[in-house]
């Protein structure tokens, strides 16, 4: 059954985590055989933004030596077969071009996000 | 068509993520699918009478039926008489319901 | 009424939010209703079931810990297994077991298990329904 992963909520933890635990939790389940998609909305459309650079966190001695690269993996699921849409309003408001988008990621207006809703059996809101 | 159901957790006071949530519902309408908003926990602050939520407002007008939850109503001192015109006051089981029938819900 | 199978995926942990509490409130309305329902607890909601979870008084109120009766949500979890044996409809609670060890809460209650999101996956393939209350 088609499931759409709508991603709202951004950078939440994925310091601690070096992944966004939904865009992990997906392509663990895409592993799985899922058949999904993800739309990223609201704040999360920053992850589909290039050049995103997390390194240097060190508290004492311990440095994070994998800190997380959200805009990777975004493309890594879209690389498994996942679609990956990212609302254009979203992006306006947030004053991110489409010339600063990974190439993976498609966008979608909402006016069409009621298509795109019907076109999935499931929609898991994260 | 399909059936959704909206319930909407936050509110539009602290999260401008509510707008958004509710145009979802309001385009689904449009597109022909029955559409339910569910309001729960501080998601029914907008719904006490003399509230200020516009987005709130034009759902209604567009014909989305609109439930807040009882309890969370009660949790807020909301009293049934304060609740805006149109609201209708409903238990959680409406979400269970809805679950175990055929529509898709979104918990927001 | 058709008893469905309905899965639900939490991420909350607990104490922190009033989403974890309407969880509960739709578990147990599933539950009540006759449905089979399945847990996927993830992130957070892993210390749900975390069994060293331990009441507390409330000097503030003046309450001893008996008269505080603090809520722990492990004890909500062992009601509602209690609640879903009488009404022959199994409730399955699954931790990501990752989310549990980096979280060090692996002792969890009887009957919780452990798993991952390969799970979460499967047990909403074999549900009629499947509701996600992500956290924020």
């Amino acid at each position: 059954m088609k499931t759409l992963q709508i991603v709202e909520s951004a950078y939440r933890a994925t310091l601690e985590e070096q992944d966004d635990t939904i865009l992990w939790m997906t392509h663990a389940m895409r592993g799985a055989g899922a058949e999904l998609g993800v739309l990223l909305c609201g704040n999360a459309v920053s992850y589909a933004v290039r050049g995103q650079e997390a390194s240097g966190i060190q508290f004492g001695e311990w440095q994070q030596t994998q800190p997380p690269n959200i805009a990777n993996d975004v493309a890594a699921l879209a690389a498994k077969g996942v679609e990956i849409y990212v609302v254009e309003e979203d992006l306006e408001r947030r004053g991110i071009p489409s010339t600063r988008l990974i190439e993976a990621v498609k966008p979608v207006a909402r006016r069409n996000l009621a298509g795109l809703f019907d076109q999935y059996a499931r929609l898991w809101h994260w | 068509m399909a059936k959704y159901l909206l319930i909407e957790s936050r509110d539009p006071y602290e999260s401008g993520a509510v707008r958004e949530h509710l145009e979802w519902g309001m385009q689904l309408r449009r597109a022909g699918n029955e559409v339910l908003v569910f309001l729960l926990q501080n998601g029914v602050l907008p719904a006490r009478t003399g509230a200020s939520s516009e987005e709130l407002q034009e759902v209604l007008r567009g014909g989305i039926e609109v439930f807040a939850d009882e309890f969370s109503l009660r949790e807020r001192g909301i009293s049934l008489a304060e609740v805006g015109k149109g609201i209708k006051v409903a238990p959680i089981d409406l979400v269970v319901e809805r679950l175990a029938s055929d529509w898709k819900v979104l918990f927001c | 009424m058709t008893q469905r199978t309905l899965t639900f995926a939490l991420m909350d942990a607990p104490f922190e939010s009033a989403r974890t509490a309407t969880a509960f409130r739709l578990i147990q309305a599933a539950i009540e209703r006759g449905h089979k329902v399945n847990v996927f607890a993830y992130e957070g909601a892993v210390g749900l079931s975390f069994a060293r979870q331990a009441a507390h008084p409330n000097a503030v109120h003046g309450r001893d810990a008996t008269q505080e009766n603090h809520p722990l949500p492990r004890v909500w979890i062992e009601e509602l297994m209690r609640l879903a044996q009488k009404k022959d409809a199994p409730l399955t609670w699954i931790n990501c077991g990752l989310c549990v060890d980096e979280r060090g809460v692996n002792e969890a209650i009887a009957g919780v298990a452990r798993g991952s999101p390969a799970d979460f996956w499967r047990m909403a393939q074999e549900s009629h329904n499947t509701l996600v209350i992500g956290t924020r």
